[in-house]
């Protein structure tokens, strides 16, 4: 990973090096968490670049760098993107959000990204997508689906985003089954396809016939056919390769036009730092195709819900709505309002375990 | 919590597949270890063969194919390791690391165009009506080929290295490559079949992975198993059957601690997450109380001087 990492350095500097002598194209960068094969999270963003770069030809330069990790490793990273000369850069996973604000304060006159944080400067926007949207749909189908009662859950790391994910897939089963259980394993990665594989097999030897994931990786599809009868969901990405079965659905983050629309800003000179955090009305968050191994009418249902979430009619934490322990959260008829939902740290009522610290 | 929810059977059957790649990678770095070698690429030629295995495995069909190159795989590109430090002279550690690091890089440059593509297969072993017994069939029988030829790669490093000659002249070029060559042994010769098999046992490891516990090629996703395989060797004291218990050790709690998750065990998960290198590291530690050490010349170039 080091290797690709300095490769990566190395096509930078030679970048900058052939870009000197050209009429000077605006500059992007990405900061990748895990590698643009994954097939899911970082597969995504870098669809997201290959957008920016059709868009705007040779009026853009983008470099990235893949399997940046968590830490000190990535604020290095960002620093030398930032001296290479880029004029923004994406930095797209929440581990990220620390080093994106330190860098920034170095380089006021680069534009920075963070996906899914919550911290801002005058040189740092936030962007998110409300992949519980999706996540509500899942949870929908998979309580309608599952005949064991039991869905497992592939949990990353104990950070509102994946507790949000949980509840929200946790409400649409249980309304829709009032006896499923969830299981949840947290793996405390966000892309390790041995330990997502490893975790699958675990549910699923427990009685899970449905698998819902939060990790990047297709391996617990891959494991879910191994074992025959169990149903999955993209995450991420479509993971159309294991349609119709066991991918039966997915949640799909559409970066593209946000990118293209960032870019442009910071070409024309109207960037500015916001704080996005768009769904399914503004296709950020996209459901993959239902497949046939789904029943005509829960798929119809699903879809009703899509489409009642575009027009916002629906939100999917709409009270009457309990937290774990019994005491109320949303009354009757009450939307959870955005400040809760982005610092969410409680489970809802209903579902087991208790949330790492 | 509830503990009825895991099936005992299935759990081992799961600890003893997952143990394999730890297992295969280790055994082969015992030998290069016993034969004076120190090599830390383990995980480059585990990512390697994963990927050499996994693209001949696509392309002919046939997981055994796979098996064969990824384990081909792996000791090529141990012959670099082989021709650097006992050619060149290099230093070990150094040659090791950039194995690893080259392992890394070439394996996800050769595995671009195989990002989402399935594997073939592979079958568990034909044993008939032995898979059929209650309780140990599923544990025992019902595994694929490559657990058995794990378990016998073991036991035939551990007969070779205790009870044959090829085994003593092995060990003596680790202990001593002074006096082995002395002797009129071929130092170099020697240690670099020991680094082959190190890098194609490696490759098998890797190859596991990506055919059989994931099975789909990602970069990196040998995720650091090699350097776990390396500190086993460790850990083990350099004996083959307590680098089986090690791996069977790792692989084992690995899989416990995600079904105690899964059945709702009170404990929290950061102890569970670290409960397979801690118990591990205990374990070894407690049986490594009789004195065994390190052979004499591990990691030192050897330099035929008279």
């Amino acid at each position: 990973m080091k290797f690709t990492t300095l490769l990566a350095s190395a096509a930078l500097a030679l970048g900058l090096a052939g870009g000197a002598m050209a009429q000077d194209p605006t500059k992007v960068g990405f900061v990748y968490v895990g590698p643009v094969g994954d097939g899911g999270w970082t597969y995504e963003h870098d669809q997201g670049r290959l957008a920016v770069e059709a868009e705007f030809g040779d009026a853009v330069e983008t470099v990235f760098v893949e399997n940046v990790a968590e830490g000190p490793d990535a604020e290095r990273v960002m620093t030398q993107m930032a001296l290479d000369g880029a004029d923004l850069i994406f930095t797209t996973s929440f581990g990220f959000m620390d080093p994106t604000i330190n860098v920034a304060s170095k380089f006021p006159d680069v534009k920075f990204e963070h996906a899914t944080g919550y911290k801002r400067a005058d040189n740092v926007s936030t962007y998110s997508a409300r992949f519980y949207e999706g996540r509500a749909v899942q949870g929908h189908i998979a309580g309608k689906m599952t005949e064991s009662n039991i869905i497992g859950y592939i949990a990353s790391f104990p950070i509102p985003e994946v507790i949000r994910g949980i509840n929200s897939a946790y409400l649409h089963a249980a309304k829709v089954n009032p006896d499923v259980e969830f299981k949840i394993i947290w793996v405390y990665t966000w892309f390790d396809p041995a330990k997502e594989a490893d975790a699958a097999k675990a549910l699923i030897d427990q009685g899970a016939d449905v698998v819902l994931q939060h990790t990047d990786s297709t391996a617990p599809q891959a494991a879910a056919q191994e074992a025959g009868d169990v149903m999955t969901f993209g995450q991420a990405s479509d993971m159309a390769q294991y349609a119709p079965f066991p991918r039966v659905s997915s949640i799909i983050d559409n970066w593209a036009p946000y990118y293209i629309e960032r870019t442009r800003a910071v070409m024309d000179g109207t960037w500015e730092s916001v704080d996005t955090w768009d769904g399914i009305p503004t296709g950020m968050v996209e459901i993959g195709e239902i497949t046939d191994a789904v029943p005509a009418e829960v798929k119809a249902e699903a879809e009703a819900m899509i489409e009642a979430m575009r027009t916002g009619e629906y939100h999917p934490f709409t009270g009457p709505i309990n937290k774990q322990d019994g005491s109320a959260w949303l009354a009757e008829g009450d939307v959870a309002d955005d400040g809760t939902l982005a610092g969410m740290n409680f489970y809802i009522e209903g579902v087991d375990g208790e949330i790492p610290q | 919590m509830d503990l009825s929810s895991i099936n005992p059977i299935l759990l081992i059957a799961a600890m003893i597949a997952a143990a394999t790649p730890i297992l295969l990678a280790a055994i082969g770095e015992l030998v290069v270890e016993r034969a004076g070698v120190l090599n830390l690429g383990v995980e480059g030629m585990m990512i390697t063969g994963a990927v050499c295995g996994f693209i001949i495995a696509v392309n002919t069909g046939s997981p055994t194919v796979g098996f064969i190159a990824a384990a081909v795989g792996g000791a090529v590109l141990s012959l670099l390791f082989a021709f650097l430090t006992q050619v060149a002279l290099a230093n070990q550690v150094a040659s090791g690391l950039a194995l690893t690091l080259f392992g890394l890089g070439l394996s996800s440059l050769m595995g671009q165009s195989y990002v989402g593509i399935k594997p073939p297969r592979a079958d568990p072993t034909p044993l008939g009506p032995l898979a059929d017994i209650p309780v140990i069939g599923p544990i025992l029988f019902g595994h694929d080929m490559m657990v058995y030829i794990g378990l016998g790669i073991v036991a035939a490093t551990w007969a070779v290295l205790k009870f044959t000659r090829a085994g003593l002249v092995l060990r003596a070029v680790g202990e001593n490559h002074d006096a082995a060559h002395a002797l009129g042994y071929k130092v170099k010769r020697i240690r670099t079949l020991a680094i082959l098999f190190g890098g194609a046992c490696a490759g098998l490891g890797g190859a596991y992975i990506s055919l059989i516990r994931v099975p789909q090629w990602t970069e990196g996703m040998t995720a650091g198993v090699g350097w776990i395989a390396l500190a086993l060797v460790v850990f083990a004291s350099w004996k083959p059957w307590r680098v089986l218990l090690g791996a069977y050790l790792f692989g084992g709690i690995t899989q416990l601690q995600l079904n105690l998750q899964g059945a709702g065990v009170a404990i929290p998960v950061e102890y569970l997450a670290m409960s397979p290198y801690v118990v591990t590291i205990i374990v070894l530690v407690i049986l490594s109380a009789d004195k065994s050490r390190a052979p004499g010349s591990l990691g030192r170039t050897f330099h035929a001087s008279g």
